[in-house]
């Protein structure tokens, strides 16, 4: 079984028989839009010194990130990472949480116990994060191991990066979910870098998807800046995988196009990858398609800017009226007591 | 009530919890069609079914890694470590994932890993660890280590009911050779509560596991010498009685503190600790600790006898502590 390599999206007719109408179309532009946003805000925050600690963005992912969650269902979960904020967008994450995040405020998801994209919302089927990665993907294959026990018709997304790929919870959850055939699909966000190591200090094949077929099942590497392309690919392994097919892993090519972190200045990345690149945004790419191709007008495009400029804004200002966590209870939090297995994601 | 071995006590209360809850399922390396190195799970894939006792490959990661998946989609998974040395495989499954998601994310974790633990059988280096204190010094998990067939039975239930990531220290030399009169209903006991295994006035040992009985032999000697020492086992280390252990240090003044892990670092370190800050003006006579010596434990019988705590080590600590 060798690896597919995914063609680009052309027409709106192929759009739509992926299961994409118009008003999809511009939310996931909206959502990109927002995604970005966040991010380049975000940093300015940063430089304020109104955020503690690092700060992480993804930009040159936003596609990937918002293609692939678009793709999943409601009751389907998934455990994003650090580059992968456009899926908490398009679950429907509140921007103003995420700004409190940042800062360390009681109204973010960790309420101040984490910081920055570790980060999430169970009761829209997003878990969280831990910086060694890829420990995320044993964790979701037991998610995905839940749904088969139970014959759910639910899927598990396990996220990670081209890096991480060399440590043995890849391995181990891949060998686990073939030999089970799990609903699952993993998603390699392949940026090329792994903080300051290329990819060909990392592996020693073209590419990461090439190992699908040792675990029994399909790989498939997606341009990773081609939002319609990785939605496609997503929404095709989504429903085998619920249907019983078993996994997927789909490689999502990109290139981080900032830093590791933002005190990163990425020296090592050479200029003209970097130039190859920016001239393949993805946001600058999917706005063009939708203008070609989705007749998208400029009273459009200028209602959805200026929207999404409006939500960040408010969102910001609520951010940084929520108040930093208190001290007392500090301790508090550490173990949970019986009556909280029984939130919503329990049932 | 019936006589059962500590191995059957673990075997009925885990299948009692599978009968009583759907969402219970066994994970590990051969407890399906094999019933487990122990055979802790044996016909439990013939009652449950191979989706219920899962016969996982060779990938402590992926065990603990989708215990706390499984967990979190609401399942309540019990998986077991072949041995428990081979939980190091598994270390970052415990210590940065399942203990720190509910403080993080409010997510509870409720999985249990059961870890067939303890030497005295020429297991060697790599099945015959006590690695109990490396877990207790990790904020978000609880150890429990039963010495009885009823504790084993009743800390199981609890364990499984508990909310948090829980490792369940089973000591292998425990297994066959431990009887004991437990109850045929369900029942549970709480974690936090140390257990007089036997009562005295002169002296007390903290200890825990399987050290419980060699402490209980040492104690019977010197009874024959009419000095009466306490054995006091702890049951749970994390979280451990505390108030129990204090007041006993009040009431005879002086403590041995042991244990069959090694002795650097090792839980009896912070008993020792604890009762140094919290009733040093009560203590006859320091605090003593008894424990493995440091280092990896030894494969040949004479090597291992010398490197487990002994009967003899413990009446000559309590010997010298008499003595003051």
């Amino acid at each position: 079984m060798a690896v597919r390599e995914a063609e680009p999206v052309g027409s709106l007719q192929e759009v739509k028989e992926a299961g994409l109408d118009r008003e999809d179309l511009l939310a996931a532009f909206r959502n990109m839009l927002i995604t970005r946003g966040i991010e380049e805000r975000g940093h300015i925050l940063y430089k304020q010194g109104k955020i503690p600690g690092s700060f992480y963005t993804g930009r040159g992912n936003e596609a990937a990130a918002v293609g692939v969650a678009t793709a999943m269902g409601p009751n389907d979960v998934g455990t994003p990472l650090h580059r992968d904020m456009g899926v908490h967008i398009v679950r429907g994450v509140e921007p103003w949480r995420i700004f409190a995040q940042y800062m360390g405020r009681e109204g973010g998801p960790t309420r101040g116990r984490d910081g920055n994209v570790h980060m999430a919302t169970p009761e829209l089927g997003l878990h969280l994060m831990v910086s060694h990665l890829p420990a995320m993907l044993p964790v979701a294959t037991g998610m995905a191991l839940a749904f088969r026990i139970r014959s759910e018709k639910r899927v598990a997304l396990g996220w990670f990066g081209e890096g991480s790929a060399a440590r043995g919870d890849a391995h181990e959850s891949m060998n686990l979910a073939g030999v089970r055939r799990l609903p699952m699909v993993f998603i390699c966000d392949n940026n090329q870098w792994a903080y300051s190591t290329p990819t060909y200090l990392g592996f020693s094949v073209e590419h990461i998807a090439d190992r699908a077929a040792a675990y029994g099942f399909e790989g498939v590497v997606v341009d990773g800046t081609d939002v319609l392309a990785v939605y496609r690919e997503s929404k095709r392994a989504i429903d085998k995988a619920r249907s019983g097919g078993g996994p997927t892993l789909i490689e999502c090519l990109t290139l981080r196009m900032e830093g590791h972190a933002v005190h990163d200045d990425a020296f090592y990345v050479p200029k003209e990858m970097f130039e190859h690149w920016a001239a393949r945004d993805p946001i600058e790419r999917y706005r063009t398609w939708l203008r070609d191709h989705a007749d998208m007008s400029d009273d459009e495009e200028d209602e959805i800017t200026s929207s999404v400029k409006r939500l960040l804004n408010d969102a910001l200002e609520r951010a940084e009226a929520s108040p930093l966590p208190e001290p007392t209870g500090l301790e508090d939090a550490v173990f949970a007591s019986p009556d909280e297995l029984d939130t919503p994601h329990h049932k | 009530m019936a006589e059962r071995t500590y191995l059957q006590a673990i075997s009925d209360g885990l299948r009692e919890e599978m009968r009583r809850d759907q969402r219970v399922c066994v994970l590990g390396e051969d407890v399906g069609v094999y019933g487990g190195a122990f055979k802790v799970t044996l016909g439990f894939q013939e009652e449950f079914g191979p989706w219920r006792v899962l016969d996982m490959p060779l990938s402590e990661t992926a065990i603990v890694g989708g215990a706390t998946g499984a967990a979190l989609m609401g399942l309540r998974p019990v998986a077991e470590m072949q041995f428990a040395d081979f939980i190091s495989c598994a270390w970052d499954h415990l210590v940065t994932v399942a203990a720190k998601q509910y403080f993080r994310g409010h997510t509870p974790v409720p999985i249990v890993v059961r870890l067939p633990s303890g030497g005295g059988f020429s297991g060697g280096p790599f099945h015959s660890q006590n690695p109990e204190s490396s877990f207790a010094h990790i904020p978000g998990l609880k150890v429990v280590c039963p010495s009885t067939p009823h504790d084993a039975k009743g800390l199981l239930a609890a364990a499984i009911e508990d909310p948090n990531p829980v490792l369940f220290f089973e000591h292998k030399h425990l297994y066959r050779r431990i009887k004991g009169e437990v109850p045929d209903e369900r029942y549970t006991i709480p974690f936090g509560y140390a257990r007089v295994h036997r009562p005295g006035d002169d002296a007390m040992v903290v200890t825990w596991g399987a050290m419980v009985y060699t402490a209980a032999e040492a104690a019977d000697e010197l009874a024959k010498e009419g000095f009466e020492v306490e054995v006091l086992d702890l049951r749970t280390l994390i979280p451990w009685d505390r108030e129990r252990v204090l007041e006993g240090v009040r009431r005879v003044s002086k403590v041995l503190v042991l244990h069959e892990d090694t002795r650097t670092g090792g839980f009896g370190a912070e008993i020792a600790a604890t009762i140094a800050e919290e009733a040093f003006e009560h203590l006859d006579a320091p605090v003593m600790r008894i424990a493995a010596p440091d280092m990896p434990v030894p494969f040949s019988p004479p090597l291992e006898k010398a490197f487990l705590p002994q009967v003899e080590d413990v009446l000559e600590g309590l010997r010298e502590l008499a003595a003051y």
